[in-house]
């Protein structure tokens, strides 16, 4: 806990309006430090864009957002990220020419301090820096789990899983407080989604950092999460352990629909009646 | 024919029959070009075996470094082998002058894949600083008996403000990175097209500059001489050489020389390091680049501001060499000019960049206008081929995009681009999610 007692983020009737659409209505919640905390709703919830508040990409329209102690609202994207809030993103984003070694170097870009001239005439300190961010890179890439060959891969040519672990590699690398994870099982058989879920608790014990993540496999999130926001329409509908959030009457209408929820049990009894 | 004899497969050695095929045929066109630009036969063979090498041994890293040096020194000693004052060396200088400019364009370009379409305005800055610091242009400086400054004779008698070189070099940097920069700020909300369109107007604004500065007073002094041009410029005037001559062109080569190292010099420092992977990371995709810690403006305009570095050295090298500094030289054409060298050659690849810049060139000054310029003629046609330049850029440059988009000597990186259909950008890795607002 920050002295001001919040958490290490906490945002405050956050709303982002685009034209005449409310992707975002008032959104008040914090995340405490060293929890996993994960944010659920049905597609076109609004959480991405949520995300991309808390990032800095979209300036909300309302609302005040702050982090590690410090109003980041309307803050650059890559002041954000140097003050310690890491992303990644539902649709892997990885610069797809660059080797898998180079995409975590860039990572790093926010931690070096080489200029136009010291990288022009390569002065010491520029050389040490190159040297380490490097060796920091390939521990990073080590500790994701990308095997040593795939290192200076054009990470376009590496496996799927691979790239998904290089884009949690290239926002680890730059050593944040708070990763943000959108989406990161998205196109993950049941295996590789334990593996990961296992890999966030590891990265939060070992590192000593937040997680927030959006997630759509109920069982990661029911499994992973210590605190669950749902949101619906842009609005937080509930919120809460994720045994409170499982029989949340919102959020199963919310996922179902109201006639959806008895048609689910209507088709439940039909399928027990003609067995 | 399709099968490779046995005996001449060796482990890192490409030596199949289509490449000692192309180098045959490589080794027939270079002799004959050689003779037809009048370029010394024996140092056109020795640039074929080097290359034949390296192609050979493509993966012996001892046979890569020896043959750079060695086409680093066959350039040195190049001119020996030349007439001082003939063709090929004229040439050949100005080819190296406009290697310069494609290699600060491909910085902006190819590095940072910000489309620039304006360049020669960079060239056009460079070139009058050298027209106001090198010349009679301001005859009341100094009262009229003129206002020098570490230059020798003749120049230090003549009226006009008569700066060192090297100086007027250093001042031309600093302008041209700043106008890059200044050039570069209203883009920084824009992306791909819109940027080109923005640059193509400023190159436009600059080149209506420099030929209605003739009307244009500031201090009471006119900007430019217009259309008339800033002539005689002065003669480079390095420290304990003889000032140069329009006559003996050697020298001319060798500074141009030293400008093209000092430029590969910066460009494979800066392509390897932090700057340079910012730079490729905002070419692929501008969002993630922002989230990974890219700081957009700064990166951006550095990008801007050392490519237009370049652009104005070659512009103060080339308004003391041409003798002359006047609108006619920074037209529109001339940025399609410089930019169909960095495409030809292979955007991002500095290997390729420089190649393709010695080749236009050599078609533009030379072949063009020397070599084939009397065959519409022959063939009973009533035009010059110069009359077409621009259509023969046009034609090579669609022949190289159907035969070989990625340039020359391709960047790996544009390779795999173009070869696995990955699209530099937003729509990289499927775009379902737009960000529709991305503040720099």
């Amino acid at each position: 806990m920050n002295a001001d007692g919040a958490g290490l983020l906490t945002a405050e009737n956050v709303t982002k309006v685009f034209g005449g659409l409310v992707a975002v209505e008032d959104v008040t919640f914090s995340v405490p430090e060293r929890g996993i905390v994960s944010i659920i709703g049905p597609n076109g919830a609004g959480k991405t864009t949520f995300f991309n508040m808390l990032t800095g990409l979209y300036r909300p329209t309302y609302g005040r957002i702050r982090f590690d102690g410090r109003n980041v609202t309307g803050r650059r994207p890559d002041l954000i990220m140097k003050d310690g809030m890491a992303r990644t993103f539902q649709n892997i984003r990885l610069f797809g020419t660059m080797t898998a070694l180079e995409n975590v170097m860039v990572g790093q870009n926010a931690r070096m301090r080489a200029g136009l001239f010291g990288s022009i005439f390569r002065v010491p300190r520029v050389r040490r820096e190159e040297r380490s961010v490097e060796e920091k890179a390939r521990e990073t890439l080590a500790y994701v789990g990308i095997a040593e060959s795939q290192f200076e891969q054009m990470s376009i040519n590496l496996s799927y899983g691979d790239q998904r672990r290089l884009e949690i590699a290239r926002a680890l690398a730059s050593d944040p407080k708070l990763l943000l994870l959108d989406e990161p099982t998205a196109g993950m058989n049941p295996q590789e989604s334990a593996a990961l879920t296992d890999f966030m608790r590891k990265v939060r014990d070992e590192r000593g950092l937040t997680i927030l993540l959006i997630e759509h496999d109920m069982q990661v999130i029911m499994e992973v999460s210590e605190h669950i926001t749902v949101l619906d329409h842009g609005q937080k509908i509930a919120e809460g352990t994720p045994e409170e959030v499982r029989t949340n009457e919102r959020v199963v209408e919310a996922y179902l629909g109201k006639q959806g929820e008895k048609e689910a049990e209507a088709g439940a009894a039909r399928r027990e009646g003609t067995t | 024919m399709t099968k490779t004899a046995p005996a001449l497969r060796r482990p890192g050695m490409k030596t199949d029959t289509r490449t000692l095929a192309v180098l045959g045929a490589a080794l027939v066109v270079t002799l004959w070009m050689a003779d037809q630009i009048e370029m010394d036969l024996f140092m056109a063979f020795v640039l074929w075996v080097l290359i034949a090498i390296r192609v050979v041994l493509h993966e012996n890293r001892v046979a890569l470094i020896g043959t750079l040096v060695a086409l680093a020194i066959w350039a040195i000693v190049l001119p020996f082998f030349q007439d001082s004052g003939g063709g090929f060396i004229e040439d050949a200088t100005q080819a190296l002058a406009l290697t310069v400019m494609a290699l600060g364009l491909n910085i902006i370009v190819g590095f940072a894949g910000l489309l620039d379409l304006g360049y020669v305005a960079f060239y056009a800055l460079g070139a009058l600083t050298t027209g106001w610091f090198m010349s009679g242009f301001f005859a009341g400086a100094g009262g009229g008996e003129g206002f020098s400054l570490l230059v020798g004779e003749p120049a230090s008698n003549l009226p006009g403000v008569h700066f060192n070189f090297l100086m007027v070099l250093l001042i031309a940097v600093v302008v041209t990175t700043i106008a890059g920069m200044l050039i570069g700020l209203p883009t920084l909300r824009l992306r791909g097209d819109y940027i080109a369109i923005v640059t193509l107007a400023f190159g436009e604004i600059v080149g209506r500059l420099v030929i209605n500065g003739d009307t244009i007073h500031l201090f009471g002094e006119q900007l430019t001489n217009g259309r008339q041009g800033i002539t005689p410029i002065d003669k480079i005037d390095l420290p304990f050489l003889e000032p140069f001559s329009g006559l003996e062109l050697r020298p001319w080569y060798w500074v141009a020389l030293a400008l093209v190292g000092v430029t590969l010099f910066v460009n494979y420092r800066l392509r390897d390091s932090r700057l340079g992977r910012a730079w490729i990371a905002l070419r692929e995709d501008e969002v993630a680049a922002a989230s990974m810690g890219v700081p957009l403006v700064k990166t951006k305009l550095l990008a801007y501001g050392t490519g237009a570095a370049f652009g104005g050295m070659a512009g103060v090298f080339l308004g003391s060499y041409l003798n002359t500094v006047n609108a006619d030289q920074f037209q529109f054409s001339f940025s399609i000019f410089i930019l169909a060298m960095v495409i030809l050659g292979g955007l991002g690849s500095i290997e390729g960049v420089m190649l393709g810049a010695i080749v236009l060139s050599f078609i533009n000054y030379n072949l063009i206008p020397d070599v084939f310029n009397d065959y519409p003629s022959k063939v009973g046609l009533d035009f010059d081929l110069s009359e077409l330049s621009f259509g023969i850029f046009g034609f090579l440059l669609v022949i190289m995009m159907v035969l070989r988009p990625e340039g020359l000597i391709p960047e790996r990186r544009r390779k795999i681009e173009l070869t696995e259909g990955v699209g530099a950008g937003d729509t990289a890795f499927g775009g379902g999610e737009t960000i529709q607002e991305v503040r720099a």
